[in-house]
């Protein structure tokens, strides 16, 4: 029923603003890891919330913050068509290889009995940053945003089974990573 | 348990999306394989180094300032029905043909069970939509003796449905509402221009559960048990009202063992 009830129900920008300004951070943050620039990240946050305001009536829960990373990911896709130039950074699922491999065997030359060195904060940034789309974007929302699997799914629009995959290849893409930066 | 599968699963243990039984088994797994217990060891120290990063970002306050400003009082009234969040979520499914399907089939029987809060979460959508016009009330009337038999036979169960004007919250209505795929009573209250929800539903259990209260998108949700009976009341009171709200209903169906 996504009719207007504004005249009803006077409340409503009051419910939109305590459900979704406490939650800026969290957009803030995923817009950074998703556009990779600060003032991006701005636009389409902005962005992001007249959208959820206008779609609000819409809303059927089950929880505010996936709702909102779907409509901070459907406003980076039209950045991301902005910059044609840098097509690497699309969340599109492409490329379906890298989907299908099996991500069990991706780092089988990780030597079993390699520590990982503690690392400090800015390096540890730039390696989740530096990971590969859709995966940074799962380990954002799971590590950062601590979204369930649940709210993973139903923010990025893929089954949980999609999600477990895409996690577990991002953590042994970051191990990796991990090892190699400090060799 | 293979390597392969539990490499997946381990990822699912240490974010405690496991259920009990898969946990186990993956933990048995790793505590006789040298390569899953270093994976598992790796990425547990990941998770460590991660969370104490500090890796998230704060909004800058000007943008919290933009944002803010945006925001209006009231909705302008013209504004056309937009695409429902169903339409935008498909739109993406379609753009992802993703074939996880091996994963899918047996990731889905292995994830720890969310009822709880999920039933919350619907809750909240129950009582959200119950606030846009027209869906507050089925039956309109501040006699507890109009409203209770109207609940009988279009569910099973009984709502006790109790006048708390006295106390301050007045009681404005019923509806049938549908919470977990079933038909769910629902007694309105009011306090000053604050809805209350009371949404009521069996449970086999027939212990007392203390009430307490989570806060969901905003709004409050107080829960408790008594006598087979499950009670959730949500509202965008005050927690301490909400509190309030509850100890007197409680009081008074305690008095009132017919309720």
């Amino acid at each position: 029923m996504p009719v207007t009830t504004s005249n009803e129900d006077p409340n409503r920008a009051r419910r939109f603003r305590e459900a979704a300004l406490p939650l800026l951070d969290d957009v803030y943050t995923l817009a950074r890891y998703l556009l990779r620039d600060a003032s991006d990240a701005d636009d389409a946050v902005q962005e992001c919330y007249l959208r959820a305001l206008k779609h609000f009536d819409s809303y059927r829960g089950p929880a505010m913050k996936p709702w909102l990373f779907a409509i901070l990911r459907n406003v980076c896709r039209a950045e991301y068509a902005r910059r044609a130039s840098a097509p690497s950074t699309t969340l599109d699922d492409t490329p379906e290889t890298a989907e299908r491999a099996p991500m069990w065997h991706e780092d089988q030359q990780t030597p079993e009995a390699a520590v990982l060195k503690d690392r400090d904060a800015v390096t540890i940034r730039k390696l989740v940053d530096a990971l590969a789309e859709p995966f940074k974007e799962t380990f954002v929302l799971r590590e950062i945003n601590d979204l369930s699997y649940r709210e993973i799914a139903e923010a990025v629009g893929a089954p949980v089974g999609t999600v477990m995959s895409r996690l577990a290849r991002a953590r042994a893409m970051l191990r990796s990573a991990w090892l190699a930066e400090q060799e | 348990m293979t390597c392969d599968e539990a490499e997946v699963l381990l990822n699912a243990l240490i974010d405690g999306e496991l259920d009990a039984g898969h946990a186990r088994e993956v933990e048995q797994h790793v505590a006789g394989c040298a390569r899953c217990t270093a994976t598992l060891a790796a990425y547990r120290q990941m998770n460590q180094a991660v969370a104490s990063a500090g890796l998230r970002y704060s909004a800058p306050a000007s943008l919290r300032a933009r944002i803010e400003a945006s925001l209006p009082k009231e909705l302008p009234s013209n504004v056309q029905p937009m695409p429902t969040r169903r339409g935008v979520l498909r739109g993406f499914a379609m753009g992802s043909a993703v074939s996880a399907i091996a994963a899918t089939g047996l990731f889905a029987i292995v994830l720890r069970n969310d009822d709880q809060s999920r039933i919350e979460a619907e809750i909240v959508s129950a009582h959200l939509r119950s606030l846009q016009a027209g869906h507050l009330t089925d039956v309109i009337s501040t006699d507890q003796h109009t409203v209770k038999p109207w609940f009988a036979g279009k569910l099973d169960v009984s709502p006790p449905v109790i006048d708390l004007t006295a106390q301050g919250f007045t009681l404005i209505g019923g509806r049938l509402d549908y919470v977990d795929a079933r038909a769910i009573g629902a007694v309105v209250y009011k306090r000053r221009a604050h809805i209350i929800n009371l949404f009521v539903a069996q449970t086999s259990n027939m212990l007392h559960r203390t009430a307490k209260t989570e806060t969901i998108q905003g709004y409050n949700i107080r829960s408790w048990s008594d006598r087979g009976l499950n009670y959730w009341a949500i509202s965008d009171l005050g927690a301490d009202e909400l509190a309030e709200f509850s100890e007197k209903f409680e009081a008074a169906a305690a008095n009132n063992k017919e309720g």
